[in-house]
């Protein structure tokens, strides 16, 4: 095993920011009450949700009633679909989604399909973006619920957000807009007053904060959809079951960071990506996808001749760390949606792995990571699967 | 504790001439292993032909009846009541309780069936049935005798102790292990592999196992399932030494050389090869075992399996050569493997394979293909071996 290590797995998860562990570490041993509870214990906990409320409050300027805390992205995009669609349904099944979205997104609104609402998606170009013209065309009277991603999780497209809401408030003002910002929060800005937004969709665990914590945040209109979880009525009754004290505030506390330090992280993953890229595309047959808008923190890395999974376990072996573009297995092949939407072949897909930055991430990193493909790819290409 | 002890009964073994107390002395030994396992502590010993586990603390009885029932050689389990009071009254007594507590529907036949070994007992062993099948007569009108055919066969036994039992939970059958010498069993990811391993290891033989590894093709998920495998299996065939061999050179060079529909039955060839070295050095170990079934794949047709045995001098027992791929899945469920080997990891065999590999293969026609490695195979088959990890496996 090689001693050099390049974790680029960051859309995957993050290694949480040590002073979030001792943050926890201390809620854990010390004030481990139940923020429901009448006694000091009780009041000490709710404290830290109450900071961890300021912290959006103020950094975003969002109000403290507009945010639930949930157990993290899958939760808040399924408490969005799902609440809004049981909320309107009398008012009409018609839904508007993207292409390219995480499963977290597109299988509950399979289950609403499947149970008679009408959901269509928008198609992407070769860069994986969504043309807010379709989305005119497309938009109902009956459409009640659009869903679109911020930042795309395998090539990381950038929608355009700002201009999808300010057409669905224009042709549509009744529908609701949800927008998964799950790989775009605390790295990519988005501004949901302006682009309109009802849902937007955080998790902790990819901004350096601890797993099973998130949020959902839900304009003023969007606040009287049912919950998806009944008990207790925390939170407003909105997401019953006791708090998750020690996850919420170090979710909270990474966000902080994070949104402190937003552009200079940003203008430092552009730099990395930029380098990487231009150097990466030495090696022959190789492509970026996404474009040059795409998310600096996400590189999506087509390499011809080389099954992905193959060049992922050639990488682990010398300490680099990524994923591949599209699951496949002997049992089940699944061709990645998104991939398929930017217009690549099934075995391009296949030959796809994806590298995500952090904030951490080094330049030192990146050239081992490229020393390693350089090394590997030619081996790899000697096979090829007939 | 509604059971004192239990009962083991083995049948194969009562035929063996003048080694019989080998296996005997094997089966005991196995029993105490297994129970060992188990939380509770139990007396093992042998009463004419049949093994008797004594209870001496209290137990979980659903968790003993599972790791008796994981013992080669055990083909009965009977569950046995103790007698106190050892009067002919006290037993009238006891199996009156005996079947009031086992059986809520007393409408059956039974027979009562009275063994005394300890002769001074002052009645005989037919008097006892009479009495005993009396007194049940007596409390449970619904029950009939039927000295010919009946559902239930109440045992009594008359020793230092009396006991009786009347059920027999079904035991692994087979021989107990450690009389019959080592196989090595050629393990993959499948469903098949692990259940041969089971089946040979079923007739006394303890069990060593290989398996080809092939990074970066394969992962280290494929090479956890396979260390998973193997400690599924040894909950029945006892340690496992697992041996790792990195294959990808090899599979490299074949790759690069040979035909590409004869890649899988190259492969084999160069896999059997490695285990015969392998088990030529692991001591007691006179065979290699395959999950081969005829005809399941291109490489078990007959003629490839011909082809595959040329390769070694080793017998290569293939346990499973007359199932089906239904009745593998069905063993692989019954001894727990199927959970595992349903797991997608893909393993060499299925990643190196071609679209139309050959079914009938010649054997001149493969020798002929190798010969296109001869320069460099010995050396590669040498870094194999070297390569070989060697995992204890134990439950």
């Amino acid at each position: 095993m090689c001693k050099m290590q390049a974790y680029l797995d960051n859309a995957a998860t993050t290694r949480v920011d040590p002073v979030v562990v001792e943050l926890m570490d201390k809620i854990y041993k010390e004030d481990y009450g139940n923020p429901s509870s009448l006694h000091k214990m009780g009041f000490a906990a709710e404290q830290y949700v109450v900071d961890a409320l300021n912290v959006f409050s103020g950094k975003l300027k969002w109000k403290r009633k507009n945010v639930v805390f949930t157990s993290g992205g899958t939760e808040s995009n399924n408490t969005a679909i799902i609440g809004t669609a049981l909320f309107k349904e009398s008012r009409g099944k018609h839904i508007i989604t993207s292409a390219v979205e995480h499963s977290s997104v597109s299988e509950p609104l399979n289950f609403l399909e499947k149970r008679g609402w009408e959901v269509e998606r928008l198609s992407t170009d070769d860069k994986g973006c969504v043309d807010p013209e379709e989305l005119r065309e497309k938009l109902r009277p009956d459409t009640v619920l659009t869903s679109v991603m911020h930042v795309n999780n395998e090539i990381g497209s950038i929608q355009p957000v700002e201009e999808l809401g300010k057409i669905i408030k224009d042709k549509a003002p009744e529908c609701f807009f949800h927008v998964d910002d799950i790989q775009g929060f605390g790295k990519v800005k988005l501004d949901v007053k302006a682009a309109n937004v009802d849902f937007l969709s955080v998790s902790s665990h990819k901004i350096h904060g601890p797993k099973g914590a998130g949020l959902l945040y839900f304009s003023d209109r969007a606040s009287h959809i049912p919950p998806l979880m009944y008990g207790g009525g925390q939170q407003n009754g909105m997401r019953s079951g006791t708090l998750n004290v020690p996850g919420i505030a170090g979710f909270a506390k990474a966000a902080g960071i994070m949104l402190d330090s937003i552009d200079e992280n940003y203008e430092k993953a552009r730099e990395l990506k930029d380098y990487f890229v231009s150097e990466v595309l030495k090696t022959e047959d190789t492509a970026v996808n996404g474009g040059d808008s795409a998310s600096p923190y996400i590189i999506s890395l087509l390499v011809r001749g080389v099954r992905a999974e193959v060049l992922l376990h050639a990488l682990e072996d010398r300490g680099v760390y990524v994923s591949a573009g599209s699951a496949c297995s002997s049992h089940k092949k699944h061709t990645s949606d998104t991939l398929k939407a930017i217009g690549l072949k099934d075995n391009e897909a296949e030959s796809v792995i994806r590298l995500s930055l952090c904030r951490y991430t080094e330049k030192a990193e990146l050239d081992h990571a490229l020393e390693s493909l350089n090394e590997v790819i030619p081996s790899l290409r000697r096979f090829k699967r007939r | 504790m509604r059971f004192q002890a239990f009962l083991l009964k083995y049948a194969e073994i009562g035929v063996k001439g003048k080694n019989r107390y080998v296996f005997e002395e094997a089966l005991e030994k196995q029993v105490k292993i297994h129970l060992n396992k188990v939380g509770g502590e139990f007396a093992v010993s042998r009463i004419n032909g049949r093994i008797y586990c004594e209870a001496k603390s209290d137990y979980d009885y659903d968790e003993v009846i599972e790791e008796l029932q994981k013992v080669f050689g055990v083909v009965g389990i009977c569950p046995v009541t103790h007698v106190e009071d050892k009067s002919v009254e006290g037993i009238m007594e006891a199996a009156v309780k005996f079947v009031g507590e086992n059986y809520d529907d007393k409408n059956f036949t039974f027979k009562v069936d009275t063994r005394r070994a300890n002769k001074s007992y002052p009645k005989t062993s037919m008097e006892v049935d009479a009495d005993v099948g009396e007194a049940l007569l007596n409390a449970y009108p619904e029950m009939k005798v039927d000295v010919h055919n009946p559902e239930v066969w109440l045992h009594i036994e008359l020793r230092e102790q009396v006991f009786m039992y009347s059920k027999i939970i079904k035991g692994a059958g087979g021989l107990p292990l450690g009389t019959n010498g080592k196989g090595l069993l050629l393990l993959s990811g499948g469903f098949d592999s692990p259940v041969a391993g089971y089946m040979v290891s079923k007739r006394g033989v303890y069990i060593d196992a290989i398996y080809f590894n092939a990074p970066p093709y394969t992962s280290d998920r494929a090479k956890q399932k396979v260390i998973d495998l193997a400690k599924a299996l040894s909950k029945y065939t006892g340690p496992i030494n697992l041996h790792i061999i990195n294959f990808t050179d090899i599979q490299m060079a074949i790759y690069e050389k040979c035909p590409h529909d004869e890649l899988t039955i190259i492969m084999r060839r160069y896999m059997m090869k490695i285990a015969e070295r392998i088990a030529a050095d692991t001591k007691d170990c006179f065979g290699l075992i395959t999950g081969e079934s005829i005809g399941q794949v291109a490489s078990q047709t007959l003629k490839s399996l011909f082809t595959t045995d040329d390769a070694v001098h080793f017998p290569v027992y293939r346990p499973l050569i007359g199932f089906d791929k239904q009745e593998i899945i069905d063993k692989a469920e019954e001894i727990g493997t199927a959970e595992i080997s349903i797991l997608p990891y893909e393993d060499c065999c299925t990643i190196f394979v071609a679209k139309h590999p050959v079914t009938k293969p010649n054997l001149n026609v493969i020798k002929k293909s190798e010969l296109n490695l001869s320069d460099v195979i010995d050396d590669l088959l040498e870094k194999a071996i070297e390569t070989d990890e060697v995992i204890d496996i134990r439950v």
